[in-house]
């Protein structure tokens, strides 16, 4: 037999090699030679580690115990594995579009990246893990103590302890050495590879050695077996169901399965390999567990604990070669075990727990300041020392005991009690997330009442009386026979009740509850995920990725700027004139300088499409989505600035044409009253010439000529008047006298000085009673109107007995005054033009005036808030002045 | 219009493998469970309950036609899944 310390020197030597191959592997990923890392048989090797130190020995022992009730252990997995298609395939494919980092980042996620379910899962992972690496921890100690006589050197705890800290520095290493987005410990699942290919080897070898060494081949083995003491236990049929269930909905929900077969796992396909080949391992693992067992019970000298049979049939044989390799069979599955799950612990422990907790106890600034990825890494490996710590202290103050055995399916149904919510979310949109807490929860609780709290209270001997008669007397709280049931198997009975309890208040709590929106979205991304997302192909060259950058960042930048970050990015790599490798630092870059044009979110959204790092998570498409509010917020206010625009533009295009239309006026107004001035000076000149030659000319012809210079200077004089009054008008400068007056008064005042009394050349029809109306207005300036209106009609009425008819009329909003003559009326091509200056008429040639009394009448009534138009077709020339209200007052 | 309907039937093919592949966990699941039901009758009834040699050949038996079925199913689907792009969604959510 061998000593201790060669033994120990073996385990070393052996570890040295895991860590050779650990190293080895991690070189090779970096370097980008992965064929062999990504081939689906490493991964379904690395799903071993569901074989255990518990089954490497265990089931040997299990099966000499109670028969064939292993194999459940491994057909429940089995199912699950077979059926890869409907269930693991959408667990690892929502695991990748969501970045899935451990079990307990999937449930938060699904349920609204709950920290609270978080944290729940975390405990009940940690306290259903420890107790199974304790586990594994005593059974390398057995191991070492069979070869080494019971540990007459060295006390199991310290050899426990040493294998511990070894594992830890492991794990720590190979777990830990960087902060990858995806999770993926390429070093440390190549080293759980070999180790699987160790353990299987290992029980092959001894059950050949049993079958064909031992016996006399299958015919006799099968004889042997249907002799043995092992064909004395019958199948249990509950058991068989029940047992055969939990195995399978535990390798969906222990937190080292769901590392290794969804968080490592690089390509969608090898799934399918899995599938089939997962199932092959197990079957392979456990097709010589019952001829062991057989061998073992019959043969002398194997010891009285079946559990070690693997390792005291070969030894009882004189077998130490064969032996060894079974010791170092057991150590693999024990210690690829304890590394994954410490990996899977440590990274759900400080993800959830220790890193929220930081975050929370240390302000803004030091969280900006300080390295998050180097808080992240030193609160990882504290968790993985942590972990296996607990696990050596549970060992130290339980080993050796019969109870840690039992701990195996315990912990089964620990981590069980997570497959409500993990297939709910999965499979139904409406799962929410107090559904999910009430369910793990109330489960959690049973589980720990009827399972793990007597399993402690049994090992250390504690309150026999609370287990036996319930807490404060209450008996069908009593765990051992909970609602006074009579329990025959305590395990069936708290697994039909836990998980009961457990999906019970899942349904109902979803069913009752209302969730949030990023819990609705995010249900909608778990159960469609196959609408969502791209199968994940492998790792995939990133030359072409550069490409695609490249061309998505003139895009966005403009070419120039990107070719220039392009060039110097490459050159800075060394590699001038081509594309640059995409390295973090440059998709770093690149990133941040896209953010500066599209937004971070959008930013990160595409580079992780075109580098294929991950598809969009909720997170990104929210932000996206707050972008393109942002953006589209920004526009509109664009639009409505440059509408605002538009109609300053039109308006001024406006003004700017009725400039024009000004100084078109301005120029006509110019010449006319030129023309107008011009007349009555030439005649003057030319007549006061003649004067001038005095001898020529006799009395009566002077007296003619001046009378004529007299009159046209009178016209001129009355023509400047008129163009003074009508620019006083017209800028408004005008004062008026405003007092009152008697309209009769204003009308006698107008016609006398009209000179249209009687005898004037018109005939004036008048109703003076309509006339007794007091006014309050200017009345030189309204009378001005009159005698324009009353002259005008003098002038122009083309009538052979000239009438002229003055209506008052009041309107009740004012009062009328209208003018009517009995001539034939202003042609009505012309009616509009009538109050323009300088306005003369065919009919009015001849007459004198400069065309401008109507437009200062006009101008007049205007200032006067009054109004001055002509009235068509009513005969003869009819012009209607309105008086404003306010201004009247009864007489 | 022959290759649109050899494509369609490659189409066909695939779906109902597809579908194969989600009903070999039930026949995992009769195959495991059925000799727990028909035992109990034996016993039940006084019959002889089969003997454990028997029965372990059975399990291994069954175990070894599951894997052989799932793995002629898988690789079918796989290798169907991959000669069209992307698998068809009709099922899948």
């Amino acid at each position: 037999m061998l000593s201790f310390n060669a033994l120990a020197t073996i385990c070393v030597l052996y570890v040295l090699v895991l860590f050779a191959v650990a190293f080895w592997a991690e070189r090779a990923a970096k370097r980008g030679e992965v064929r062999w890392l990504n081939s689906p048989i490493t991964y379904t090797l690395s799903l071993s580690i569901y074989a255990t130190a518990w089954t490497f020995y265990g089931a040997v022992g299990s099966a000499a115990r109670s028969g064939l009730e292993y194999l459940t252990i491994y057909l429940g997995p089995t199912l699950v594995f077979v059926g890869w298609f409907w269930l693991l395939r959408k667990m690892v494919r929502i695991g990748r579009a969501q970045r899935v980092t451990s079990i307990a980042d999937m449930i938060s996620s699904r349920y609204g990246k709950s920290g609270g379910l978080a944290v729940l899962v975390t405990v009940l992972a940690v306290l259903g893990t420890t107790p199974y690496i304790a586990l594994q921890l005593q059974s390398v100690t057995l191991s070492f103590s069979v070869f080494t006589n019971a540990g007459a050197e060295v006390s199991p705890d310290r050899t426990a302890l040493w294998i511990a800290a070894g594992l830890a520095l492991f794990t720590i290493v190979f777990g830990t050495r960087s902060l990858d987005l995806n999770e993926r410990h390429p070093g440390l699942v190549s080293a759980i590879a070999a180790e699987a290919v160790v353990k299987l080897a290992a029980i092959l070898a001894v059950g050949i050695f049993v079958v064909w060494g031992v016996a006399d081949g299958p015919s006799d083995m099968l004889a042997r077996i249907e002799a043995s003491p092992v064909a004395d236990t019958p199948l249990n049929g509950a058991r068989w169901l029940g047992l055969t269930a939990l195995a399978g909905a535990a390798i969906l929900c222990l937190p080292r399965m769901f590392q290794v077969m969804v968080v490592e796992n690089s390509d969608e396909q090898h799934l399918s390999t899995a599938g089939w080949a997962f199932p092959l391992y197990l079957m392979l693992i456990s097709l010589f567990v019952v001829p062991i067992a057989v061998t073992g019970l019959s043969l002398p000298g194997t010891g009285d604990n079946p559990d070690l049979y693997v390792l005291t049939v070969p030894l009882s044989q004189g077998q130490d070669g064969l032996a060894l390799l079974v010791f170092l069979g057991g150590f693999s599955a024990a210690t690829s075990m304890v590394i994954v799950a410490a990996l899977a612990l440590s990274t759900m422990v400080s993800n959830h727990i220790i890193v929220p907790l930081w975050l929370q106890s240390s302000n803004a600034e030091i969280v900006l300041n300080q390295d998050m990825r180097k808080v992240a890494l030193m609160a990882r490996r504290v968790s993985i020392a942590g972990v296996l710590l607990l696990g050596w202290i549970y060992y130290a103050l339980s080993g050796g005991t019969a109870a840690l055995a039992s701990i195996g399916l315990i912990s089964f149904l620990g981590v069980a009690q997570i497959l409500p919510a993990l297939v709910g979310g999965i499979l139904w949109r409406g799962a929410t997330r107090l559904g999910a807490a009430l369910g793990i929860g109330a489960g959690f609780l049973i589980w720990v009442w009827l399972l793990a709290l007597p399993n402690v209270a049994e090992t250390g001997g504690l309150m026999p009386d609370v287990l036996s008669q319930g807490p404060w007397g209450v008996s069908w709280l009593a765990p051992n026979s909970p609602l006074g049931l009579e329990t025959g198997d305590p395990l069936l009975t708290a697994m039909v009740l836990s998980l009961g309890v457990n999906t019970a208040l899942f349904i109902l709590g979803s069913l009752l509850s209302f969730p949030s929106p990023l819990e609705r979205l995010q249900g909608a991304q778990f159960v469609n995920v196959f609408d969502h997302s791209r199968a994940v192909q492998g790792w995939t060259g990133a030359a072409g990725a550069a490409d695609d950058l490249r061309i998505m960042a003139q895009r966005i930048m403009g070419d120039e700027r990107a070719i220039r970050l392009f060039r110097d990015a490459a050159s800075e790599q060394g590699r001038d004139g081509e594309l640059p490798e995409p390295t973090a630092e440059f998709l770093e870059k690149l990133e941040r300088e896209l953010a500066g044009s599209v937004g971070a979110a959008t930013a990160h959204a595409m580079m992780a499409q075109i580098t294929g790092a991950a598809s969009v998570g909720v997170r990104d498409l929210l932000a996206v989505a707050d972008e393109a509010a942002q953006i589209m917020e920004y526009s509109s206010q664009l639009e409505a600035k440059s509408e605002e625009l538009a109609q300053t533009a039109g308006r001024l295009r406006d003004v700017n044409a009725k400039l024009t239309e000004l100084s078109v006026q301005k120029d006509d107004f110019l010449s006319q009253i030129s023309h107008e001035l011009r007349t009555p000076m030439t005649s003057i000149r030319s007549f006061s010439e003649i004067l001038m030659q005095a001898d020529q000319v006799d009395d009566a012809a002077r007296t003619r000529f001046s009378r004529i210079i007299h009159d046209e200077s009178q016209r001129l004089t009355r023509l400047l008047d008129d163009l003074l009054d009508l620019s006083v008008l017209e800028n408004g400068r005008v004062t008026l006298n405003i007092g009152e007056a008697v309209l009769g008064d204003v009308l006698d005042r107008a016609i006398h000085a009209a000179g249209a009394e009687a005898g004037g050349g018109i005939t004036i029809k008048r109703d003076r009673s309509l006339e007794a109306v007091t006014i309050e207005t200017d009345a030189d300036r309204l009378a001005q109107v009159f005698i324009n209106l009353i002259s005008n009609a003098r002038k122009y009425c083309d009538a052979d007995s000239p009438e002229l008819e003055i209506a008052v009329r009041d309107t009740g909003q004012g009062v009328e005054v209208q003018f009517s003559d009995n001539g034939s009326g202003i042609p009505t091509r012309q009616e509009a033009l009538i109050f323009e200056k300088f306005a003369r008429l065919e009919t009015a040639r001849g007459a004198p005036g400069a065309g401008l009394g109507l437009a200062i009448s006009r101008e007049i009534m205007t200032r006067l808030n009054g109004d001055l138009s002509y009235v068509p077709g009513a005969g003869g020339a009819t012009f209607r002045v309105k008086l404003p209200q306010r201004a009247l007052r009864a007489a | 219009m022959a290759r649109r309907l050899f494509l369609e039937r490659r189409t066909y093919r695939l779906n109902r493998l597809q579908d194969a592949a989600r009903l070999l966990p039930i026949l995992g699941v009769v195959l495991i469970f059925a000799p727990i039901f028909i035992g109990g009758a034996g016993e039940e009834t006084g019959g002889e309950a089969p003997s454990v040699s028997a029965t372990l050949v059975y399990y291994f038996v069954i175990w070894f036609g599951l894997i052989g079925l799932t793995a002629f199913v898988s690789r079918a689907v796989t290798r169907l899944g991959a000669a069209k792009e992307e698998p068809p969604r009709g099922k899948d959510g």
